[in-house]
């Protein structure tokens, strides 16, 4: 397959698009992951969402 | 009917939660499978006849672009639940979309530049369709600030809400330019009246990467969405951690005023 005189372009705007939606993938799941953990931290700390208590816990 | 009824079901956070959770490694596989075939088809087609090779750009330029409108789409529409129905994910629906949104826009405009350069001789043209797409990005960059901002969650969603409503009267400028105004852009030549001119051999990977790229949308989107659900969960214990730390010192010092005024600062 050849791509032309213009290959860089080609090649330069493919690249780009996989790294852009990479990083937005990556950024995503570390998101996720910081939000969990956080929930948990606190969560451990004794502090939980009403939802999430039995309600012999909800005075 | 139905669709009321799941709308009004998924209201419910911790049920959306559960959903995202069995439907996300699904639409990613799917995505991925899509995506790949998408990447092999662009890699086979044909060289245009003036174009040469870089009419490869458009298989991944064309669906950035139709993904930077759509995105802004579903933001109004869901500006519209946090206005109208006051539905408890139409803002988190938003807030998640706008940095994938932008990220789209931003694709599309370095891809039709590098398309361009070798196309029409310039990265850059001040023609209706660049600068409304531009306006575009920059309304995206300037709807995440609002929301980061705004330090109130549901403030923020209203007047992000209405800046999204407002924005989306540049949604058909974008789409209409090229036949309003006679400039460098081409026009439309996939979604027209009259069908499409474009060759089958050029259309089939482009719409395979449109529906590739959309479900990488969806995908991302309600990810996203999930951590925006976190992220106020967390906001929300953290203000109870901070109310349980003042009413515990209130208990040491007798001053229940001044541990509220605490409480409030702190969250």
């Amino acid at each position: 397959m050849s791509l032309g005189p213009y290959a860089s372009f080609i090649v330069t705007s493919y690249a780009l698009v996989a790294a852009v939606v990479l990083l937005l993938i990556v950024w995503i799941i570390a998101d996720y992951r910081r939000q969990q953990a956080r929930l948990k931290e606190i969560e451990a700390s004794g502090i939980t969402r009403r939802s999430g208590r039995s309600p012999a816990d909800i005075r | 009917m139905k669709l009321t009824e799941t709308l009004t079901d998924l209201a419910n956070p911790t049920r959306f939660l559960a959903l995202t959770a069995r439907i996300l490694p699904w639409l990613a596989g799917v995505t991925a499978v899509l995506l790949a075939i998408g990447i092999y088809q662009s890699a086979m087609a044909p060289d245009d006849y003036q174009q040469g090779a870089t009419v490869k750009i458009m298989f991944i330029h064309v669906p950035n672009a139709w993904l930077s409108m759509f995105v802004w789409g579903v933001m109004s529409v869901a500006a519209l639940g946090t206005l109208v129905w006051r539905h408890p994910l139409a803002d988190v629906a938003a807030k998640a979309a706008a940095p994938i949104g932008a990220a789209f826009t931003f694709l599309a405009l370095v891809t039709g530049s590098l398309w361009g350069r070798p196309m029409w001789g310039t990265y850059w043209e001040w023609d209706a369709r660049l600068t409304s797409v531009l306006i575009l990005f920059l309304m995206y960059l300037g709807l995440m600030a609002l929301w980061r901002a705004v330090e109130d969650p549901s403030r923020a969603a209203r007047a992000a809400a209405v800046l999204t409503l407002v924005g989306a009267i540049n949604i058909p400028i974008i789409k209409f330019s090229v036949d309003w105004w006679n400039t460098l852009h081409q026009p439309a030549s996939v979604l027209r009246m009259g069908g499409s001119t474009l060759d089958k051999a050029f259309l089939w990977p482009l719409l395979v990467m449109a529906i590739a790229f959309s479900l990488l949308f969806i995908t991302l989107h309600l990810a996203a969405m999930r951590n925006e659900i976190l992220r106020r969960r967390v906001r929300s214990l953290q203000m109870m951690q901070a109310n349980r730390i003042a009413f515990s010192s209130d208990v040491g010092t007798g001053s229940r005023e001044e541990s509220a005024s605490k409480s409030i600062g702190a969250a």
